[in-house]
């Protein structure tokens, strides 16, 4: 069973809809009460940085997810779920940390308009939950205005290039992070939670 | 670099799949969600659905509608139509769509655009722009081009822009369903004012009109209906086409 964190701003049913596709049985999770049982977690997110941040301190979930992650269980953050790995954002309420699960911060997307929307191609460049590198580019769904900028290179796994070259995917262990929406991004999408949701049961 | 979005567009009314020419003399076309999906499987890049019937109860039939179609397509969904408020644009949204698209109430009450935008983020909010050439401008249309409005069309994107729109979804209506091309004029002037991406909609007729709406006017999305629902092309033949022409494509 896999949760998917509903603190009140993300695209819930989208997410688990797309589960539900990729075979994998999900139900939401609100409270750290809820967490029990679960083999894997997806802090999904549509919204801006400073307000999830808020909305998952107020729900206890910030520690919730710190401690799910730190014991070692699976962790998926998808487009602002991914941002809110890291320490902390320029987006919105400057200094509201996030759940630092990563060193580095969120800053601006560089790119030729302020947001980027749309299918994009997405780079491996190192082991990951995506195709294997030889493999011709998969295309994926992106909407942001945020990029990550870790303070290691060696957990992106991914890249991809709109005016300027950003993860899009980073990892290590049991967390992991999309820049993407795998579950509006088709079949290349289900593919990606299929092998993640591969990866909570073993 | 980002692919040219292919949009196939549902005008649907009470569950209906209906086309016309300039928005009228409607024909059938087919089931929402049946369509929806055989799009989908042929590589649509997002698919948008507009309640053309203007009633409770087809909004309640279009609400059920992408309720079924979010659990089988996995590509974003824009959805609108006759959007009076932010509870419309909210339940729209809870239903599956990730963009609500607001014309007519936006010309009435310009400061929905904000609020909506405020409320879901400026990515789930379209201006949907219905221009019709006046001489040498365009003058915006509303309530599914009837009404003229005392605007002109590239002014009032360039204000849907400043009130928090993060789309423009630009319809030519002397284009609409007549397969001449779309207003690559229009177009150009509209993505020339914005710095929102721009949806080209109205006139296609062949993959070589999209290729055109994509190099030549600039469009970051082409939105296509009777090319489609009639049968003449699939989503897979126009993309390979546009391919061959040197667009980029998914």
């Amino acid at each position: 069973m896999i949760g998917v964190v509903d603190y009140g701003a993300g695209n819930l049913g989208s997410v688990r809809n797309a589960l539900d596709r990729a075979g994998l049985p999900s139900r939401p999770v609100a409270t750290p009460e809820d967490l029990p049982g679960l083999s894997g977690l997806i802090l999904p997110g549509v919204g801006s940085f400073g307000p999830a941040a808020a909305a998952l301190d107020a729900s206890g979930m910030t520690e919730g997810l710190r401690a799910w992650a730190l014991s070692g269980r699976p962790l998926l953050g998808i487009c602002l779920g991914l941002q809110l790995l890291f320490e902390r954002s320029e987006e919105g309420e400057a200094g509201r940390p996030g759940l630092g699960l990563f060193a580095g911060r969120v800053v601006r997307l560089d790119g030729p308009r302020a947001v980027h929307i749309g299918w994009n191609r997405v780079r491996v460049v190192g082991p990951g939950p995506l195709a294997p590198p030889d493999e011709e580019p998969d295309w994926f769904y992106f909407v942001h205005g945020y990029v990550v900028r870790p303070d290691e290179e060696a957990i992106v796994a991914a890249v991809a290039d709109y005016g300027c070259v950003f993860a899009a995917v980073v990892g290590r262990r049991n967390v992991w992070g999309v820049q993407f929406h795998p579950e509006k991004s088709g079949p290349a999408g289900l593919a990606v939670l299929r092998a993640w949701g591969a990866s909570c049961s073993r | 670099m980002l692919a040219l979005r292919v949009i196939p567009c549902l005008d649907v009314d009470e569950g209906r799949v209906v086309k016309g020419v300039r928005f009228e003399n409607l024909r059938v076309a087919g089931d929402p969600v049946e369509l929806a999906r055989r799009y989908y499987e042929q590589g649509a890049d997002e698919i948008a659905f507009l309640d053309v019937g203007a009633s409770w109860k087809s909004r309640r039939i279009l609400l059920d509608v992408l309720r079924a179609v979010a659990r089988e397509v996995f590509v974003p969904l824009t959805a609108g139509g006759g959007l009076r408020t932010v509870g419309d644009v909210r339940d729209l949204l809870r239903a599956g769509a990730d963009r609500a698209s607001i014309g007519t109430a936006a010309v009435e009450r310009p400061a929905l655009i904000g609020e909506a935008s405020r409320a879901f983020g400026a990515q789930a909010v379209v201006l949907s722009v219905d221009a019709r050439r006046n001489g040498a401008s365009w003058t915006v249309m509303s309530h599914g081009g009837r009404t003229p409005v005392a605007r002109d069309a590239v002014a009032w994107a360039v204000e849907g822009e400043r009130l928090g729109a993060g789309e423009i979804l630009l319809n030519a209506i002397d284009r609409d369903g007549t397969g001449l091309g779309y207003d690559l004029e229009l177009l150009r002037r509209v993505v020339r004012a914005v710095r929102v991406p721009v949806i080209a909609s109205g006139g296609a007729g062949t993959p070589g009109d999209m290729a055109r709406a994509a190099l030549v006017g600039g469009a970051d999305a082409v939105l296509v209906a009777s090319l489609l629902h009639f049968g003449r092309e699939t989503v897979g033949g126009i993309k390979s086409e546009l391919r061959r022409k040197g667009v980029c494509v998914r």
